[in-house]
């Protein structure tokens, strides 16, 4: 159902006026809790702060955030080339290693869970669930503890330890290592679902033709699947290049990062804060406008997407809610 | 693994935070959720206007740089203090941060359960003579809330995964996964039985949520 236009009734000269009322009460509350912040980032609010009424306190001052020279820094070409790019080019490569090993982790186990062989099936299971069932923060850091893991191991089996140097995790192998294993996970379950979701009658008809077990998945599942998955699949890798700002706790010079250096070097914490957000937010809007569209192409040509639940969900038991009309999917990934 | 045992009142420490970051923050990101849902449908066009811009923002915005922007703006920049411990004082602003952050997935779920609900319940509870207000509350929220167990199950799960991120400078909630670094770090005990210690502590929680909504999302869903 369309909600907008149902819920109410065009309006009537006297719910017009309501809603007028309605409206005027939002913009006080608005432009009030906007006052806060403008006064509280200000710091002209609070104890020892100028009257409220006064001009003193609404005059832009010098030693808050709003001031001139807490901007000035994002004029300077120099921030830019020496902080945000950076920070920029190294979550970009940490997000676009980790889709494509991702990618190739999900399609491996999501295959494995559907394997005939019961073994496989299992082991790809308890991986995936594994995997999907912790947080992404804990692999990270894991992983980075790795070579204190293998020296510890090598201690308890007699054996020297490793020779300092020869094996070592750095900030960016640590989150692409985390993000492949969560998403490819994630990934996993939508490859399953894709796939499960193509009409039998293909795989049969493939069969009936002579092709091995390999070949219809190869030529006629996983083609399938992937189209009619494809908005689950970049919805995904917007939650990916989300995630990769984790690297920020382990100290990977990522956007995130380079901005908390900004911020403490300059002392403008919160426009560096809205700066770095206004960015992340531009491309994850343009990645999940990506997503929608796919979507929508996707219903206009009669393949709807498969829905995915959460960790210990089956696919199949969560039914496919208001995909259509708005483009969105109730569980989009919920940031991780 | 006796070094993990032995320290297991750290472990259960930490997960009792975690427990405690979750339940919280569940708790008010359905409230605002539900709000911001009521606000998107609501007649009234700033409204809706407001609830689009503020999902639509914190969505797309890394959930660290939430909390950051919680624990070093708010908290240390500006010094406002929500209680008087130093350990509550972060409890508190990491609960604002995951809240404000989920609720807009919980608010997402609720309009894509809205969707679901046939145009003739809300035309009938409309020619009943129920207003926005009413046919919202009795008609839409109800029936939505049914189909959408599923997806608020997994939104949950994200938020309990989520809490682990608490654990960013400027916050510093003494969770689990703090825990396991700081176990990993001072060489309390071995890395790969602490991990795995922990990595179980975490699916005790999440799998039985997980299986646990799946139940419940079929047991009320809406027979149509």
């Amino acid at each position: 159902m369309s909600a907008q236009n149902v819920l109410f009734d065009v309006p009537g000269p006297r719910a017009r006026a309501r809603y007028a009322v309605y409206t005027v009460f939002t913009v006080l509350a608005f432009a009030a809790a906007l006052a806060v912040v403008y006064l509280g980032f200000n710091r002209t609010f609070g104890e020892g702060a100028p009257p409220l009424l006064s001009a003193r306190a609404w005059a832009v001052n010098p030693e808050g955030q709003w001031a001139a020279d807490k901007w000035a820094p994002f004029l300077d070409p120099a921030t830019w080339t020496d902080y945000v790019i950076p920070g920029l080019q190294n979550t970009l490569t940490a997000a676009l290693l980790a889709s494509v090993l991702a990618i190739v982790f999900g399609l491996v186990f999501g295959i494995g869970r559907l394997s005939d062989n019961r073994g496989i099936r299992t082991v790809s299971g308890a991986v995936v669930e594994f995997f999907r069932g912790i947080p992404l923060l804990m692999l990270i850091f894991f992983t980075m503890a790795l070579p204190i893991a293998v020296n510890q191991l090598l201690q308890a089996f007699g054996m020297p330890p490793l020779t300092p140097g020869t094996f070592q995790v750095t900030a960016l192998t640590a989150v692409v290592t985390g993000l492949t294993l969560y998403n490819g996970s994630v990934l996993a379950e939508v490859f399953r679902a894709g796939i499960n979701a193509v009409p039998k009658g293909q795989s049969e008809a493939a069969y009936s033709i002579g092709m091995n077990k390999g070949k219809v998945m190869r030529l006629i599942l996983i083609p399938q699947a992937v189209t009619s998955m494809m908005p689950a699949i970049v919805a995904q890798l917007v939650v990916l290049l989300k995630d990769s700002a984790l690297g920020y706790i382990i100290a990977f010079p990522e956007l995130l990062r380079s901005f908390t250096l900004i911020g403490t070097r300059y002392g403008n914490v919160i426009p560096a804060a809205i700066i770095c957000a206004v960015i992340y937010v531009v491309i994850n809007i343009s990645l999940s406008r990506l997503a929608i569209w796919l979507e929508r192409r996707n219903s206009r040509r009669g393949r709807a997407t498969p829905h995915v639940g959460a960790v210990g969900v089956e696919p199949s038991d969560v039914e496919p809610v208001g995909a259509a009309d708005t483009g969105k999917r109730p569980d989009e990934p919920g940031g991780h | 693994m006796e070094a993990f045992l032995s320290n297991i009142d750290k472990v259960v420490d930490g997960f009792s935070w975690t427990v405690r970051l979750t339940l919280f923050s569940a708790l008010f990101s359905f409230l605002l959720g539900i709000l911001l849902t009521a606000m998107r449908v609501s007649p009234v066009p700033l409204l809706r206007g407001v609830s689009t811009a503020y999902v639509e923002t914190i969505r797309n915005t890394p959930l660290t740089l939430v909390l950051l922007f919680c624990g070093l703006g708010l908290n240390s920049a500006l010094g406002l203090s929500l209680a008087g411990s130093v350990a509550w004082d972060v409890f508190w602003w990491a609960v604002v941060g995951l809240s404000a952050y989920t609720s807009c997935f919980v608010s997402e779920s609720l309009r894509s359960g809205i969707n679901t609900i046939p145009l003739g319940q809300v035309e009938a509870a409309r020619s009943l003579g129920l207003t926005f207000t009413q046919n919202l509350r009795l008609i839409v929220i109800p029936q939505a809330l049914r189909t959408v167990v599923g997806p608020l199950g997994s939104v949950l799960i994200a938020l309990l995964k989520n809490t682990t991120v608490a654990s960013v400078a400027g916050l510093g909630v003494q969770e689990a996964s703090r825990e396991m670094k700081l176990m990993f770090d001072q060489g309390i005990a071995p890395v790969l039985p602490t991990f795995v210690g922990f990595a179980i502590g975490f699916l005790i929680l999440t799998l039985p949520l997980g299986y646990f909504f799946g139940w419940l999302s079929k047991r009320v869903a809406v027979a149509r």
